[in-house]
């Protein structure tokens, strides 16, 4: 049983004429079990939050904590934070040409199990989950996301997740361009993900469409850098009738980051 | 080419470049076809540093070897490891096999061609077990010049490892002759120590139907440039010349290729890369890349690719790549080239220590990557283990 805690968590980003603050006290609680799914118009700071617990060197804490059982996460370099057991699927995965696919995802799972895998369990493991994600095995030998489409992108982000089996994962709008296809393979490969341990989810999206395939517990609204309203699942159905308007119009403060 | 000859002036550009920035330059830039070349010193203007092929170089840091200064009294040794195949021999400059290989096309190359005494000539037959050249700089402070021939007898296959280390300034060529039908992978490291300065000119011939595998390692010195020219003597060759460089702060490695094909149907393939690593504080580390592919009119059906990447890991760091590609036929199998330079940003760095991987790490990660293409040609495992050590090492150096 793990908890990821966020508290009061402000957040700046460098800009024209002074830091601009996006993040403006998060309050948000994560425990191992849990889906929630984090929605909100574009630019209310949700990628910020998703790359701020990640530890992007772009974003200044200015205010706040984040936790995870207890451990200070924010103390942490961004590799110490993904070995404590946190990970981000980006929305934008970088290409970083040279590096094989299969070496950097061995590379990955040996810092964040503490040692090398053994080869041959190793190969059939990448194998079956690639299999499960349809991405095809030449995959391995092309460099890490080099020329890949956007659904192949968030394919191999959602291979990371089963193969580095993280305590709690950050799913950066996992399901923006992605085709219906698409859509079912990557939502599937999170719900194995939830099934197959006592993991968290914190799932960042702008639809509610991703939400059909993944059931989520929690739905906290977002606008104006921070948590405006929390519910359940049924939160989401209203926002698909009714978008985002009540909450940006109504009470919540401009929307930043744009 | 006649052009209408209406274009401006442009001030400041050297006369041949007189209205070249229009694209209409009077006097066309020179082809690599009318390169000079003379094995006289006396033969070559002492350069300057803004004529075409010094222009990147840092004349000051040469010292002397290309303006007549350097006394060019100290001795490079040449050891090679006895192997059944391999002739060695020590020869006067008037052995009738001295300048098979080619002719000096710049003023470093001539020095050393005027002042040399004696040459190493190693002559591989069969098929012989690979020979190791160890190659010794003349001490910090000492100025000297070479010479080494490396030849093959028809049919042999050999690989000759060519490991340049030691202090001081050098200046040498070195000539690879390739009888016909045979089959040369060469390796040349240029491991120097931090104070050395190498001048060195590569005259690779082809002989017909013979295959060059050459391998390029630049890691030490002060200042290494290496101009190598293959040319062709029969149909049928094929060349490769791979390259990687690694340059640390303050550090400048120059490669200037020449690849002439005038003869018909033979095969050039180069590919060299470049990792650059500079620390703030320190000069740049820096690296210049020439590729020239010249095509002439008689060597129709010729096939060939040159390729250069560089791959800027910190600032403080400056790459120049330079491709040309001349054709003067249209009866060719193929020709391209490409360049890219490119950052390891903080993006990548990032992304990689996103799923755990520890800086240093990520680093060493994307280095391996970016020179496996070229090191997987090593062929000699002891070489290549060293070589992969010693990169990493370089990457240590700073660790940043």
């Amino acid at each position: 049983m793990s908890t990821l805690e966020i508290t009061g968590l402000h957040v700046s980003v460098a800009a024209e004429g002074g830091a601009k603050e996006i993040l403006k006290g998060v309050d948000l609680t994560v425990r191992s079990g849990e889906t929630h799914a984090i929605m909100g118009p574009n630019g209310s700071g949700k990628s910020t939050l998703a790359y701020a617990i990640a530890g992007h060197p772009k974003y200044e804490i200015t205010a706040g904590s984040v936790t995870l059982d207890g451990q200070d996460i924010l103390a942490m370099t961004v590799d110490e934070r993904a070995r404590a057991g946190l990970f981000l699927a980006m929305q934008y995965p970088v290409e970083v040409p040279g590096v094989s696919m299969a070496n950097f995802l061995r590379s990955a799972a040996t810092a964040v199990r503490g040692e090398a895998p053994k080869l041959r369990t190793w190969v059939k493991e990448v194998k079956g989950a690639m299999n499960d994600l349809d991405i095809d095995p030449d995959f391995a030998e092309r460099s890490v996301n080099e020329g890949f489409s956007g659904g192949e992108k968030k394919r191999h982000e959602v291979l990371q997740l089963s193969l580095l089996q993280p305590k709690f994962a950050v799913l950066d709008e996992t399901d923006s361009g992605l085709d219906v296809d698409a859509l079912r393979v990557v939502s599937e490969g999170v719900n194995r993900y939830r099934a197959g341990g006592d993991v968290g989810v914190l799932l960042i999206t702008h639809y509610t469409r991703i939400l059909q395939h993944i059931r989520p517990d929690v739905v906290h609204v977002f606008a104006g850098g921070k948590v405006v309203s929390t519910g359940g699942a049924e939160l989401a159905d209203e926002l698909e009738r009714n978008g985002y308007a009540r909450f940006t119009s109504a009470g919540a403060e401009t929307p930043a980051g744009v | 080419m006649s052009v209408p000859n209406n274009a401006p002036e442009v001030a400041g550009l050297a006369p041949e470049l007189a209205g070249a920035k229009e694209g209409q330059g009077s006097k066309p830039l020179a082809s690599a076809s009318e390169r000079f070349t003379s094995y006289d010193v006396e033969a070559f203007e002492v350069p300057g540093g803004r004529e075409e092929n010094w222009r990147f170089t840092p004349m000051r840091r040469l010292r002397g070897l290309h303006d007549g200064s350097a006394a060019f009294d100290g001795k490079i040794t040449y050891a090679v490891t006895p192997v059944d195949g391999v002739t060695v021999e020590t020869v006067s400059r008037d052995d009738s096999r001295i300048g098979e290989g080619g002719v000096p096309a710049d003023r470093v190359a001539a020095a050393a061609w005027s002042a040399f005494t004696e040459a190493t000539v190693v002559t591989l037959d069969g098929t012989p077990a690979p020979v190791t050249v160890s190659v010794t700089g003349p001490g910090a402070g000492a100025t000297a010049v070479g010479h080494l021939q490396l030849r093959t007898t028809p049919f042999a296959e050999a690989t000759v490892v060519v490991e340049q280390r030691g202090s001081g300034a050098l200046a040498d060529n070195l000539e690879v002759v390739l009888a016909d039908s045979s089959r040369l992978t060469v390796v040349v490291t240029e491991e120097w120590a931090d104070d050395a300065v190498h001048v060195g000119a590569q005259h690779f011939a082809v002989g017909r139907d013979a295959v060059l595998r050459a391998t390029s390692v630049s890691l030490g010195g002060d200042l290494v440039r290496i101009t190598p020219t293959v040319k062709y003597r029969g149909p049928g060759g094929d060349a490769e010349l791979a390259g990687l460089g690694f340059a640390d702060a303050g550090q400048h490695l120059e490669q200037r290729l020449l690849v002439d094909h005038a003869v018909p149907h033979c095969t050039s393939n180069v590919i060299y890369k470049n990792a650059l690593q500079g620390v703030d504080g320190m000069p740049d580390a820096r690296t210049v890349w020439i590729g020239d592919v010249l095509i002439r009119a008689a060597a129709e059906g010729t096939s060939t690719f040159e390729l250069n990447r560089n791959l800027v890991l910190t600032q403080h760091a400056r790459a120049d790549s330079v491709p040309n590609l001349e054709i003067e036929t249209g009866e060719i199998a193929g020709a391209g080239h490409a360049s890219a330079t490119g950052r390891f940003d903080d993006e990548q760095l990032f992304y990689l220590q996103s799923r755990g991987i520890p800086e240093d790490v990520a680093r060493r990660l994307v280095v391996r990557g970016f020179f496996g293409e070229i090191l997987t040609r090593v062929t000699v495992p002891e070489l290549r283990e060293r070589l992969e050590a010693a990169i990493e090492a370089e990457l240590a150096v700073t660790g940043s």
